[in-house]
């Protein structure tokens, strides 16, 4: 059939052309931060250079990135960790009794710009003498995942069957025996999607950073605008840092592809 | 005769267990709750009380300088400001509206390329996670480096069919285009995957009947997949609405304070951002975000709104 194979030659183009341009201002990129100023600036030498490790071993030890590699590390862990143990238990009990009000509360995170939060967290924090600590950056990106992994758990345990825990309670165990025996083991690929996407929102994150750390424990995210100066850009650094910040994140995302994508697509379809 | 009945062993079971592992399990409900929402409460609502107070006094320098209650004047005060307010909101607004446009008809048109399964497709569902993954402000940096008027990748290939070069991001007028064309980078993946997992989820039937009935691939489209999508086409606008109403970094990365020096792309969210930590006009900043609040759950009541008459 005549337009059937006109089709599938349009898609084949169509979608080598959208794959192209998704990736390659991501390989420029990289690219850059292979490059010396001089090539970055002489655009005869777009595509043909002699790649130079140069940016690398400015970013990596002139300006301390393993601190704050170790900095945003921490603090992604940490939220996400702090968030799975409040939010876990807290979505499962929100599915098995229906309390949608409640949801809604904790939902509406996501929704208040975080502006509105950050004064006053900034004061209060101030008293604590928490600011500039990396405490208070896990507090405030708690607020980000915490949300997150009640949205993704809610949806997941109301998808396992309540009659697995009927089983459970006929057998002699309490409820809460069912459901750290029970429930907890059977959501494990909810808690990993939930914990996956907590990660890498929380290694992504900028403002709070910018408000709330200090030159010690700042992450990623606002240490690439040491790169940034008033004057004038050193773009073969910024490129360099600017990849070491997505290239970790966007491997990691390529090993746990199923799980990103059903935490990005969690409750799109159901009612 | 001594009959023993099932129902027995986990009675007595129970009554084994001490008196506090009861009571846990009687207020199971709350006790695994509470924990989250006093987090949420005490992180969320009461510094949301609290911008709300503060709205309400002429606060600026510090939260703890001498402040006075004046009531309704700041909302009165931006509400008439047509220098910086409206303007942001004017931005705000054509940010969302186009990037949205844009996402949601670009989204969809390439889950629809990627619905029937077909050799190579892994590879572009990768592709598209990419840019979803990457951190925003490295994105905006990213396209600092190709949208340079002097060295940058766009204009050496406008120079290559013969077009003028652009200022791109730094042109008073071509800097909010510039930037939402970012956004869409960005985000049209995030619309194509929500798409797609809805796509994935219809049902064969009524396309096959449509086909019967001799319906063309665009009519089958147009009055069977569309309206069968529709609620997940409105969840992906509502999910996406809500992070570009609140767009940050990439304008942060790509112009910097203010939204530039004209404040070319100064929304609502950098706007208050401005006003409460590069100037501490805390009082001003708190009404700006209250309003900016009260913008977003009202598009979202619309929008939540049409999505139970679609599915009607």
């Amino acid at each position: 059939m005549k337009p059937r194979r006109a089709y599938q030659v349009f898609r084949v183009a169509a979608l080598t052309f959208v794959v192209l341009s998704l990736l390659a201002p991501l390989i420029w990129m990289i690219s850059a931060s292979f490059k010396t100023n001089v090539d970055i600036y002489d655009t005869s030498k777009a595509l043909v250079f002699s790649p130079t490790a140069d940016n690398y071993f400015k970013v990596l030890q002139q300006a301390n990135y393993v601190q704050f590699i170790v900095n945003s590390l921490w603090v992604a862990f940490a939220a996400t960790v702090a968030s799975l143990i409040l939010g876990v238990p807290a979505a499962y009990s929100m599915s098995r009794f229906n309390m949608k009000k409640s949801a809604l509360v904790v939902l509406m995170a996501r929704v208040i710009p975080g502006v509105s939060l950050l004064v006053p967290w900034y004061y209060v924090f101030a008293n604590l003498k928490m600011v500039g600590g990396s405490g208070v950056l896990i507090l405030s990106h708690m607020f980000v995942s915490l949300p997150l992994v009640v949205y993704i758990m809610m949806g997941y345990f109301d998808s396992v069957p309540a009659e697995l825990e009927e089983a459970a309670l006929v057998d002699g165990m309490t409820h809460l025996g069912a459901f750290r025996r029970i429930m907890l083991p059977l959501s494990v690929p909810g808690i990993a999607t939930a914990g996956i996407l907590s990660v890498i929102f929380s290694w992504n994150n900028f403002m709070f950073a910018l408000v709330l750390s200090d030159a010690d424990t700042k992450t990623l995210p606002v240490a690439i605008f040491d790169f940034v100066g008033y004057a004038s850009i050193d773009w073969g650094g910024l490129m360099a840092a600017a990849t070491v910040v997505t290239v970790p994140i966007m491997l990691i995302a390529l090993f746990v592809q199923k799980y990103v994508v059903s935490g990005l697509t969690a409750g799109a379809t159901k009612g | 005769m001594a009959t023993i009945t099932p129902t027995k062993a986990p009675r007595d079971a129970s009554l084994a267990t001490p008196g506090w592992v009861r009571w846990a399990n009687d207020h199971r409900k709350w006790l695994l709750a509470a924990p989250a929402m006093i987090f949420v409460a005490a992180l969320i609502v009461i510094p949301l009380v609290w911008t709300g107070y503060l709205s309400l006094t002429d606060t600026e320098g510090s939260v703890r300088a001498d402040s006075e209650f004046v009531g309704i004047q700041n909302y009165l005060d931006v509400l008439s400001d047509f220098d910086r307010f409206w303007p942001a909101v004017g931005r705000t607004a054509a940010f969302t509206i186009v990037a949205l446009l844009f996402e949601v008809v670009l989204g969809m048109a390439i889950a629809l390329l990627l619905w029937r399964p077909f050799k190579g497709q892994k590879w572009v569902r990768v592709a598209i996670l990419m840019p979803l993954v990457a951190t925003p402000v490295a994105v905006g940096m990213m396209w600092r480096l190709i949208f340079d008027p002097n060295i940058g990748l766009a204009n050496q290939a406008l120079g290559w069919v013969g077009i003028a070069p652009q200022p791109w991001l730094s042109g008073q007028y071509t800097a909010l285009p510039t930037t939402i064309f970012i956004d869409v980078w960005q985000w049209t993946p995030m619309v194509v995957l929500i798409l797609l997992a809805g796509l994935t989820s219809l049902s064969d039937e009524p396309q096959e009947a449509a086909r019967i009935d001799g319906a063309s691939t665009w009519q089958r489209f147009r009055h069977v997949t569309l309206p069968l999508l529709m609620p997940t086409v409105i969840v992906a606008v509502l999910l996406r609405g809500i992070d570009a109403l609140k767009t940050f970094d990439i304008l942060y990365a790509t112009k910097g304070r203010g939204g530039g020096s004209f404040h070319e792309v100064e929304t609502l969210n950098v706007y208050a951002y401005g006003l409460s930590f590069d100037y501490n006009e805390y009082g001003v900043s708190s009404t700006v975000l209250i309003l900016f609040f009260l913008i977003i759950i009202g598009s979202m009541w619309a929008l939540t709104a049409r999505r139970k008459e679609a599915k009607r």
